[in-house]
């Protein structure tokens, strides 16, 4: 198609920006990266005042390509086009909307696929392991780089919403509104058991050459497929697979060997592929660590209100009935501790049937929601 | 004196908001549009939270930059710390619940004080349906018995038993007309002439 052809209410052609930070950042795990960069794409125009800047965390496997086409070849748009866009929820003619590929990601942001300047060879299992509080910091760089001196908003599904969380506790002088959408406080142990086996399925991997696969000229794709499959399956509900598969198979027979049968072998195999056509393995492990690892509560006492006790934002939270991987109750042990610590929230639970992958989906109840509680951060931030 | 709550609020509602102190925190359960919440917050300084289950109510507070919870009221209100609040409000829902009781004490063990309205089941026009056999259907009760979330309706009289038994502290009580007055029928006979009852409560001393 041509730029003619993209609908009406999308972003249009957008064009990825890389944005160096030169000032060092000390990292969680004790290590310092002099300098680093960072892929953003920015839709919409920041007002005179500056006041209406709103980032866009992104979940494990998204990027800085969130809304619009890259070229008129697409076939697809960015990750969140159906939220993100003249009109549309997050609304671009009154938001300066701010995507980023988070540091150690595989996107063109520094992370383990690029090049380090001490050795002239990519990172690969040199890149540092991160934290949630590294990305804030790093995005609050970005922040500075771009001359916001304060978020409308910060907004985030899954892990971009523990991102949201963690910029309220550590920056909250620059947060007006944070958006947590389909997170959890920190993970439980059968989400960790999730994220161990995905790893070990990377790492087991003989092609993974301890995270130098590159230099070998090879790609662990067999354990990454797998954990993205695993992904896939607490992505979805119990429901939405009965519905999208059942025991559907390819032919009318049992063929009785291991090739693909029925429907949802299939369909993972497909997402798995694709996803290794996308992503880096280091990146991966490095983004499940993270989650891991993130437990805001941790240096106030293990007491998740004592934490917030210090955001300045107001709150909307929003969990989706299906979703078990971060279940509805996730989302309210966020909401009770933002009431204990007195802060301004809002929680909606958005019947769906998905699971997970629901807060990337344009039901109408969110996005009202969404448009409702925006609607009123743009009056405040005066556009 | 604080100036009365104006007539552009639901009547039941201005008379709650006249028990309700300027700065305090509120919990309004099954708080439909938010318009208490919202005009308390306006004229009162109030500050605090409803919950709803309703999804339109529910959008429709956050319009309104309303703090909402999407939250069932039968779920109880575990989320919620002993007296977190100066008052927590629940009206013309108590009726609606599994068991109206256990919601009270939850209520007071939430808030320093509960605030509760209900219709009276002793109402004359209701005495007069069921005197002729017939299930009430009255302007504070339209629904017709096979559809009603009414599920455990009482009588002022009632009421005040079960408090006096769980030794819940009547701090005050106002006893309204379907027009939201206090006539002297309702001053000679309340449980017969007394459409909608509000209640103020406390918990009995040392039984947080």
């Amino acid at each position: 198609m041509s730029t003619a052809d993209f609908p009406a209410d999308s972003v249009g052609l957008v064009t990825p920006r890389r944005i160096p930070i030169s000032q060092p950042l000390t990292l969680d795990c004790g290590r310092t990266l002099p300098r680093h960069e960072l892929m953003v794409e920015t839709y919409g125009e920041l007002n005179a005042a500056r006041s209406n800047a709103v980032l866009i965390c992104h979940a494990l496997s998204g990027d800085h390509h969130a809304a619009g086409y890259h070229g008129t070849e697409d076939r697809k748009p960015g990750w969140w086009d159906n939220c993100i866009g003249p009109g549309k929820p997050i609304d671009t003619r009154r938001f300066y909307v701010v995507a980023l590929n988070n540091l150690g990601g595989c996107r063109g942001s520094t992370g383990p696929n690029t090049i380090n300047p001490d050795t002239g060879k990519p990172y690969g299992p040199d890149f540092p392991l991160l934290t949630v509080r590294d990305w804030v910091r790093s995005q609050a760089l970005l922040a500075d780089a771009l001359g916001i001196e304060r978020w409308a908003a910060v907004i985030g599904g899954s892990l971009g919403g523990m991102q949201v969380m963690q910029w309220t506790i550590d920056q909250p002088q620059r947060v007006a509104h944070a958006l947590v959408i389909a997170a959890a406080p920190k993970l439980s142990a059968q989400n960790i058991a999730f994220n161990e086996i995905a790893r070990q399925a990377i790492l087991s991997d003989p092609n993974f050459h301890g995270g130098r696969f590159y230099d070998h000229g090879v790609v662990p794709t067999h354990g990454l497929k797998l954990a993205r499959m695993l992904g896939h399956i607490t992505y979805l509900s119990d429901e939405a697979m009965r519905a999208k598969f059942g025991r559907m198979q390819r032919g009318s027979q049992f063929n009785f060997n291991f090739d693909v049968e029925f429907e949802v072998e299939s369909y993972l195999r497909y997402q798995g592929q694709s996803f290794v056509e996308r992503f880096d393995a280091n990146t991966y492990l490095l983004m499940t660590k993270a989650l891991d690892y993130f437990d805001p509560a941790r240096e106030y006492g293990d007491n998740l209100a004592a934490a917030f006790a210090r955001a300045q934002a107001r709150f909307l939270v929003i969990a989706f009935s299906s979703d078990w991987r971060f279940s509805p109750a996730r989302s309210r042990e966020i909401v009770k501790a933002l009431v204990e610590a007195r802060r301004d929230v809002s929680y909606a639970l958005i019947e769906s049937q998905l699971g997970h992958d629901d807060f990337l989906m344009p039901i109408p109840q969110y996005h009202r929601v969404l448009r409702d509680y925006l609607d009123r951060v743009a009056r405040e931030a005066g556009t | 004196m604080k100036p009365s709550a104006p007539p552009s609020l639901r009547p039941d509602l201005a008379a709650i908001a006249d028990w309700i102190r300027p700065g305090a925190r509120i919990l309004d359960l099954g708080c439909g549009n938010g318009e208490l919440l919202a005009w308390l917050a306006e004229h009162r300084g109030v500050s605090g939270y409803g919950l709803e289950i309703d999804p339109e109510h529910v959008a429709h507070c956050i319009r309104a930059g309303i703090n909402v919870i999407q939250a069932d009221l039968d779920d109880g209100l575990r989320d919620f710390g002993d007296a977190s609040f100066d008052y927590v409000v629940m009206t013309q829902a108590l009726q609606a619940l599994q068991r109206p009781d256990d919601a009270i004490t939850e209520i007071l063990r939430v808030g320093r004080i509960g605030i509760v309205t209900f219709p009276n089941f002793g109402h004359w026009r209701v005495r007069a349906a069921l005197a002729l056999g017939r299930m009430p259907v009255t302007p504070t009760l339209p629904e017709p018995w096979y559809d009603t979330p009414n599920i455990h309706l009482c009588t002022v009289d009632d009421f005040e038993d079960l408090c006096a038994q769980r030794q819940w502290i009547i701090r005050s009580r106002r006893l309204l007309d379907r027009s939201h007055r206090e006539g002297l029928r309702i001053r000679i006979a309340p449980n017969l002439f007394c459409e909608q009852a509000l209640y103020m409560l406390q918990a009995p001393e040392g039984h947080r």
